[in-house]
């Protein structure tokens, strides 16, 4: 008896491919945050073990990455921003995309656990479970509260960071952890707005899609009011200096600044009607790198200050 | 005819001789170029890792498994 397998095509996925599965920017900033929050925690930790830390939590984000992209390929196919990405474009199957996602996730994980400590390992388990599970699976197709749950996840790298480090949580990471949640709802609400009808034709209850454009400029206004403040607790609770006080505070009064003018743009219809959503969007990248490299220049100026005392 | 009788006869008709094409999924050399470059990453992933172990190991002493919970 003769058995006649079929065959997928042979792949052409390359391996910058893969690496795109990865999403390089969002790990860039997972890195970043991660990074911080290992430098700010207290003691001391080995070149090695943190560098390797770095690299887990990296690999892990892009596991993240790798799953969620594989479980949205059929709404990244309808969107604009997203059709040219490796499972849509047809240059990595789905079960490639799924058997690479799984591997990295397991991997980062185990690596985190043997070379550097449970309690991180065990956070960056939770932080990619939460993405792919809870808000790609879950949330993103059913709530327009999708994000600011969702945001979660983004928000766990420097507590993974400071886990590694300390082996244990702490108020600190905590306090950074809260920064990075309140700052993802404007933050990619004021992108959905300019990409508004990109996520109605892809079916993705985004807020301006289900309660309209007016509703989510007063809740950018409403979350960017919350994170002004917050943004400077780490200088009001005494874990970082005034230099980082006085950028956070003036940071924090720009976001509110463009979040006011996001709001009045609602009322006139200009051509260009989407460039306050725009700038608020560029500036709120800008502001969570400046927190946190403000943090990393204020525990780099405590060093040296108790260096030379 | 022997299997050494077959092997000159095919040597002697060298011209005509023809190899059957091999059974299975032919790679174009597109195909190929791209699973050897994913083949070396592979490689120098699981490299980092190995040289990754022993760096930890050498860092950590001999208690690399001996850790609190």
């Amino acid at each position: 008896m003769s058995v006649t397998l079929a065959h997928a095509e042979p792949s052409l996925a390359g391996v910058g491919d893969y690496l795109e599965l990865m999403k390089p920017r969002v790990m860039s900033l997972v890195v970043f945050t991660a990074f911080v929050g290992l430098v700010i925690a207290p003691g001391r930790i080995h070149p090695v073990i943190a560098a390797t830390a770095l690299l887990c939590i990296a690999v892990g984000a892009g596991a993240a990455g790798t799953l969620n992209m594989w479980y949205d390929a059929d709404i990244d196919a309808r969107m604009a921003r997203t059709a040219a990405r490796p499972i849509p474009a047809g240059r990595i199957a789905p079960g490639e995309a799924l058997a690479f996602g799984l591997t990295l996730a397991t991997g980062s994980v185990v690596v985190l656990g043997l070379l550097v400590n449970v309690a991180a390992a065990a956070l960056l388990a939770l932080t990619i479970a939460f993405y792919v599970v809870v808000y790609t699976m879950w949330l993103k197709r059913t709530t327009p509260q999708n994000i600011v749950i969702g945001g979660a996840a983004g928000a766990l790298p420097p507590a993974i960071g400071w886990a590694a480090a300390t082996g244990s949580l702490a108020v600190e990471p905590l306090v950074l952890f809260l920064i990075i949640f309140f700052w993802t709802p404007p933050h990619f609400w004021a992108l959905s707005l300019f990409r508004c009808q990109d996520y109605a034709r892809a079916g993705i209850p985004m807020l301006p899609v289900v309660a309209g454009e007016a509703q989510t400029r007063w809740q950018i206004l409403l979350y960017s009011l919350i994170l002004a403040p917050l943004g400077a607790a780490p200088w009001l609770l005494g874990y970082a200096g005034a230099l980082y006080g006085v950028v956070a505070l003036a940071a924090g009064a720009a976001m509110i600044v463009l979040a006011l003018r996001l709001r009045g743009e609602g009322a006139g219809e200009t051509t260009n009607r989407h460039s306050a959503s725009k700038r608020l969007f560029s500036f709120s990248i800008l502001y969570l790198f400046l927190l946190f490299a403000m943090l990393l220049v204020d525990r780099a100026a405590a060093g040296l200050l108790g260096h030379i005392a | 005819m022997t299997a050494m009788d077959a092997a000159m006869n095919d040597a002697n008709n060298g011209a005509k001789y023809e190899p059957k094409p091999e059974p299975g999924v032919r790679l174009t050399p597109a195909q190929l170029r791209a699973r050897r470059a994913r083949s070396i990453a592979i490689a120098l992933a699981l490299g980092v890792l190995v040289v990754l172990f022993y760096i930890v190991t050498l860092v950590k002493g001999p208690g690399v498994l001996i850790r609190p919970l």
